[in-house]
């Protein structure tokens, strides 16, 4: 199913890259080190909708992750395609996570977490000494599992991620797309100088969405951006996600694995202890898992 | 029989308590009346300053009091306006100083600091806050005066800049602290996402953080200017024992020159030899409007963090 196709692929390498670390080190991509490392993926899309062959967005090597003295990620290795939902799942505790907050850096908030191995973002590992995090977040968006938005207006929540960039040009415009690409706008072109906290929960994550995407990031990772909704939100979420696929590289962590079923391309199943056991097709981890522990969660024997 | 006579000391055993019921109600009494010590004594205050006022403004005229533009006991002028000159100066000025200071404090306790320098930092703010206020009055003319001469600054020995900084650097550890208390109280999910989004410790710090405490911040700067309004010992020891009505064609002279809040011209009035009558009783009538003018402050302050509060989750 994985066919290894080297490609040569340095698409916006250097823009995670810090300014004075690209600018006195004139560090250029290495083509011979880095570009073997870009793979291709045949990906088959859940309803044969997204089939062929899709680039690799992101890679983890080795990857190890411990908060003190307990390791969270396992040696973990696995490929994300681009334009594709992955999923991640597993139990609680398994560390999906912890390896979804690993891939743009979040961890580094964490005093006690400690990285070891490489994540490849188009290449580049983000856990390079020149590479920025705050530069990362802006290519690889987050979405949380509760609704975060800020306690400002509905525009101003969208607005947020364009300000800090100082990229304000058309923000009017582009805070419309972004709300119309998250459903929402519909609901609140009327009320956008009113407080994001009096939108429902399930409005306030689409608004969380709508600003995630509006600074047009290429990966947008979401931590069970559903569990703490009522079913028809969880649905107009799920519909979403489909939807921004076609643009986006979408990595979803969840705990229901019938969402995961529905909506992803692929899907990583982590087990205790950080490890990943399989990952494949969606439709082949869900129908014919080759691990009987992977069989045995999905069947819901335990977890 | 056996059996009855441990029926009945069951029974005794929860029946006859004691003297805990009793020993409660003492309890319960003991306490609210500690509790209602503080609002009695605020209540006679207020009687005191309404009924000393009333007098003398039965021998004074209110609108010669209110809008007199001159204080000399000797001759009788008893307008306030040059004392409330005075503490105006005195409060905005320090707000200058303690304001920026103590948010700034407070960002940085709140958001940047490791545990470790936190657990530093805030017993030496809460240090500042413990100083007795006379002390910064003698700090204030012997080193902060003469410093700022040392400057070129035209100040004289006895001047509001000097006390004015004082205070403000006295009310520090007001703002910083409850403007941390507000700021630690932003849930993390907000920073969460102000990170996610890609932004700064410093964008998240003013652009998420501190407008989402907003109200807890105003708060605190308003009570501090409260306390700034209400300080006396620093300006009674440094700022001069004259008050002077603002001048608005020099205004930085204002800051060189003494002048007088009306909590030290009160101190003043009871130390006059003279004071009697109605010197003496415009005491009660200065402390009326200083009580007047803090209390509405703190409504202010009460008002706006509950306008202003956005409850999370």
């Amino acid at each position: 199913m994985t066919q290894d196709n080297v490609t040569d692929d340095r698409t916006d390498r250097s823009t995670i890259v810090s300014p004075e670390d690209a600018g006195n080190e004139s560090e250029t991509p290495d083509p011979s080190g880095e570009s073997s490392l870009s793979r291709s993926i045949a990906a088959e899309g859940r309803d044969g909708e997204r089939v062929g062959t899709a680039q690799t967005v992101l890679e983890a090597r080795d990857l190890n992750v411990y908060y003190d003295d307990v390791q969270a990620i396992d040696d973990v290795s696995l490929a994300i395609p681009e334009n594709r939902v992955t999923a991640l799942i597993g139990p609680s505790g398994c560390g999906k996570s912890t390896f979804l907050r690993s891939i743009n850096r979040m961890n580094d908030l964490i005093d006690a977490a400690r990285i070891e191995g490489e994540l490849l973002f188009r290449g580049k590992n983000v856990y390079d000494d020149d590479v920025d995090p705050v530069a990362l977040r802006r290519k690889v968006g987050m979405v949380f599992q509760h609704p975060n938005p800020f306690p400002k207006s509905i525009y101003d929540n969208v607005a947020y991620g364009l300000r800090i960039q100082d990229d304000t040009e058309n923000l009017d415009e582009r805070v419309e797309t972004a709300l119309k690409r998250a459903a929402l706008w519909d609901e609140v072109k009327d009320q956008l100088d009113e407080s994001a906290l009096d939108l429902s929960g399930g409005q306030q994550q689409r608004l969380c969405i709508a600003r995630a995407i509006a600074v047009d990031p290429e990966v947008i990772l979401m931590d069970e951006p559903a569990s703490a909704l009522d079913p028809i939100a969880t649905s107009k979420i799920e519909d979403l996600i489909e939807e921004l696929a076609e643009e986006y590289t979408v990595v979803i962590v969840t705990h229901n694995m019938q969402q995961a079923a529905r909506i992803s391309d692929r899907t990583a199943v982590f087990l205790t202890g950080g490890e990943l056991v399989e990952y494949d097709d969606t439709e082949t981890i869900f129908e014919n898992p080759e691990s009987q522990r992977v069989e045995d969660y999905i069947t819901g024997k335990f977890g | 029989m056996s059996t009855d006579t441990t029926g009945t000391d069951a029974a005794t055993a929860i029946t006859d308590s004691p003297g805990g019921a009793k020993r409660e109600r003492l309890y319960r009494y003991l306490l609210f009346a500690s509790a209602s010590v503080s609002i009695l004594v605020t209540l006679g205050i207020v009687f005191v300053l309404v009924t000393g006022a009333l007098e003398f403004f039965g021998q004074y005229n209110p609108l010669d009091f209110f809008l007199g533009t001159e204080w000399n006991i000797d001759q009788h002028k008893l307008g306030v306006l040059p004392a409330l000159s005075g503490t105006i100066l005195v409060t905005v000025l320090s707000a200058m100083v303690a304001i920026p200071i103590g948010l700034a404090a407070a960002t940085y306790l709140s958001e940047y600091a490791s545990p470790r320098a936190r657990s530093i930092l805030k017993p030496a703010l809460e240090i500042l806050a413990g100083i007795p206020t006379v002390v910064y009055g003698y700090f204030a003319l012997v080193y902060v005066t003469p410093f700022l001469a040392a400057f070129g600054l035209p100040v004289g020995t006895f001047n509001v800049l000097s006390a004015s900084i004082m205070v403000g650097i006295m009310i520090i550890p007001m703002v910083s602290s409850l403007s941390e208390d507000a700021m630690s109280a932003v849930p993390d999910s907000l920073r969460q996402a102000g990170y996610g989004m890609g932004a700064t410790k410093y964008e998240v710090s003013t652009g998420v953080v501190i407008p989402a405490a907003i109200s807890g911040i105003f708060s605190s700067f308003i009570l501090a200017l409260s306390r700034a309004i209400g300080e006396t010992m620093i300006v009674a020891v440094a700022m001069g024992q004259s008050p002077q009505l603002l001048q608005f064609a020099e205004p930085l002279a204002n800051l060189f020159e003494s002048n007088q809040p009306m909590t030290s011209a009160m101190i003043t009035l009871v130390q006059a030899e003279n004071a009697a009558g109605v010197i003496y009783q415009s005491m009660f009538a200065i402390g009326l409007t200083l009580f007047v003018v803090t209390f509405a402050m703190n409504l202010v302050s009460n008002w706006i963090a509950a306008r202003y509060r956005e409850e999370y989750e």
